[in-house]
């Protein structure tokens, strides 16, 4: 019985390894995976990633497609978990035999998808993971956000220049890659353009009781408070913040970004509150104005960050398809490399020697409840 | 000495929330010598009618007032649908197995809590969902400038309230005098002419309507709920009502408050890092000295 349960597995394998085989050389379509967080507490994000990527396939299908091709996007959902991350690019790579990965929003996932996207040397371009480390796994790692160093410059510039404020304090997801990292070059930045940071705390994702950390911030009177989490966190800690008396602003990066940061009572508690991240929505450029339209059509609401850097990362990676002319990995990934000036909806993107994208950053200001411009700064 | 009045506030007000959870976890271990594990579950449902509700009567008063009555009637209705899920869940799941091993029961309990969790998934959405502001939140200042929310305030009082309602209950009424018996010594409460499964159905409605009454304070206190919600703090008040000595409704009470306090003074004080890791080291500090828990006694009466 047991010789009989082995064999049969193992011709099982072998037509696996058959029908993978035959998979990889035909048929008329360009498969490119995508993974990202489709349920969870962080669903927007990977929903908004998906609805701009699945735009700019859109177009580039109607455009007549890649090298005669059409592109195919096939997407997992890795409920927000780093774990799942790499058991579904794993999947993508070796079942679907993708010849591009896009993914992840999040730095924490994308640090768990990027080595295997590596070691199978398929290119993976990330939206929107600002962590240093992400394209530091190796050199099929792109992306097309900034990295939370210049992130973390754009904030100090904002905090001493606009905000014009000394003393400040951290409240930082002790759990989330991306929280850390910003709120240490954070405070690198900051102290050497003659701020203080009067006080870290920090919390874990998913945390719903912020009192203890705020109570602490708020007995030693900081200037502003400096908050590198997400929106999911955000919004009851500002709630909390305003309970308790604290009433100087607060701001945060990129990952505030969401329609569900100012939901309920969060809306009154973020009043006057800033953030930066990739790209505003009322910025007049026509390139800009003209994606949102078209979303909007196709999809029945206002793109966020995380919708135009995923548009961005597949008009990327179009690009550098086109211009290898090829499907080998290689030449892909040699073509992504010498992106340069290339102008997205989220700017004029290049690519450097450490696969990041140089770009510029915009500040917005949350009043009732909207993101207003605010500033835009150049790296 | 603001920060810390301040610290204490937040400490009895999130303790107030473990203590009414703990309330029904050693309840129905004092009758039925067994964990509800579904009970922290049963606390996030009663979040999430409280968030049906608030959108049910904000749609019914065209302006999503906030008021004190309306707000009351949200905690009355969740209390009453999380009571008639208790109810069902005792009927359905426990009821067919009181005869069967303690284990048996016990590992049901984890799988009613593991359904809970995902059909509230299925059913409410993962995403995190904004918990409707049932009360006006203004700022009560208080002793030396620490400033205190109405809304905290309003869950200590609610949670107070509750507690002396159900200490009221079990000692003064002919069914709390039923539960003790029944609790005391089941086999000789049924000679006594008391129906033994009114009482164990009575104690579950009681029970999860305390936990359903919990789940709409924490949303006042912390307006985010989701369907994992009420996992740890589910875990928390199962470990605050041992602390206080499981079976013991004024032990639980103390037990809830106590982890409270000592998970804001660790979170405020030292690292919220090792905010549980210490939290959960005094606990075990505490059982190894006393192993009943703090007013666990031999001979307690247990409810």
């Amino acid at each position: 019985m047991k010789k009989l349960f082995f064999g049969s597995l193992t011709i099982l394998a072998a037509s696996f390894i058959m029908f993978s085989a035959c998979n990889k050389g035909g048929g008329n379509e360009i498969l490119i995976g995508e993974y990202g967080s489709l349920t969870g507490s962080e669903a927007t994000f990977g929903i908004s990633s998906t609805n701009g990527l699945k735009l700019a396939i859109e177009e580039c299908n109607n455009n007549g497609g890649l090298l005669n091709k059409k592109v195919k996007l096939i997407t997992y959902d890795d409920q927000g978990k780093p774990s799942e991350a790499q058991t579904v690019v794993q999947r993508l790579i070796k079942n679907d035999n993708v010849i591009a990965v896009i993914g992840e929003v999040a730095s924490s996932r994308s640090k768990a998808g990027a080595p295997i996207c590596q070691q199978n040397k398929i290119p993976m371009i990330s939206p929107a993971s600002t962590n240093p480390e992400v394209t530091a796994i190796g050199d099929y790692v792109f992306r097309v956000c900034f990295i939370d160093p210049f992130q973390a410059t754009v904030l100090t510039k904002f905090a001493v220049n606009s905000l014009k404020v000394k003393r400040v304090a951290i409240l930082k997801d002790v759990k989330n890659a991306y929280s850390t990292g910003l709120a240490e070059f954070f405070e690198k930045e900051f102290k050497a353009a003659g701020g203080e940071i009067i006080e870290v705390q920090s919390y874990s994702a998913g945390d719903k009781d912020f009192k203890a950390q705020l109570t602490a911030i708020k007995s030693k009177n900081p200037e502003a408070i400096f908050i590198p989490g997400y929106y999911t966190d955000v919004g009851l800690i500002a709630i909390q913040a305003r309970e308790i008396g604290i009433t100087v602003p607060l701001f945060g990066g990129d990952g505030w970004e969401s329609e569900k940061l100012t939901e309920g009572k969060a809306k009154d508690a973020l009043e006057g509150c800033y953030f930066s991240t990739h790209v505003s929505t009322e910025n007049p450029d026509p390139a800009v104005q003209n994606f949102i339209k078209k979303y909007k059509e196709k999809y029945n609401m206002m793109p966020d960050a995380m919708s135009f850097l995923s548009y961005d990362a597949g008009l990327i990676l179009f690009d550098a398809i086109k211009r290898a002319g090829s499907l080998e990995s290689e030449k892909i990934k040699n073509e992504l490399a010498r992106t340069k000036d290339f102008a997205g909806v989220t700017g004029k993107i290049s690519i450097n020697e450490q696969r990041n994208a140089i770009k510029p950053a915009v500040i917005l200001e949350i009043k009732g409840g909207q993101f207003k411009y605010k500033e835009t700064i150049q790296p | 000495m603001t920060e810390f009045i301040q610290q204490v506030f937040n400490g009895l007000s999130l303790g107030s929330i473990y203590a009414l959870i703990a309330l029904g976890y050693t309840m129905i271990y004092g009758i039925l010598r067994f964990i509800n594990f579904a009970h922290g579950d049963v606390f996030m449902i009663g979040a999430f009618s409280g968030y049906y509700l608030g959108i049910l009567f904000s749609f019914a008063t065209a302006g999503g007032g906030t008021s004190l009555g309306l707000a009351f009637l949200i905690l009355i209705g969740a209390m009453a649908i999380t009571g008639a899920l208790g109810f069902i869940i005792e009927k359905l799941a426990y009821k067919p197995l009181r005869k069967s091993p303690k284990l048996a029961i016990l590992i049901t309990a984890i799988g009613v809590s593991l359904f809970l969790e995902y059909s509230g998934q299925l059913v409410f959405g993962a995403d995190p969902k904004s918990f409707p502001s049932l009360l006006e939140n203004k700022p009560v200042v208080s002793l030396s400038g620490a400033v205190i929310g109405s809304n905290p305030l309003v869950v200590l009082l609610t949670a107070a309230l509750l507690m002396i309602g159900l200490r009221i209950i079990v000692m003064k009424t002919k069914i709390g005098t039923a539960m003790r018996a029944v609790s005391y010594n089941p086999t000789a409460a049924s000679l006594m002419g008391i129906n033994i499964n009114a009482i164990i159905s009575f104690t579950f409605v009681v029970g999860s309507s305390l936990a359903g009454a919990a789940g709409i304070l924490y949303g006042l206190n912390y307006p985010s709920i989701d369907p994992l919600m009420g996992i740890l703090p589910g875990l928390k008040a199962f470990v605050a009502a041992v602390l206080g000595g499981i079976g013991n409704i004024p032990g639980a009470a103390i037990g809830g408050m106590i982890i409270g306090l000592l998970e804001t003074f660790v979170t405020g004080y030292i690292s919220p890092t090792y905010r549980d890791a210490i939290a959960f080291g005094i606990l075990i500090l505490i059982l190894l000295f006393k192993p009943t828990g703090i007013l666990g006694k031999k001979e307690v009466e247990k409810v």
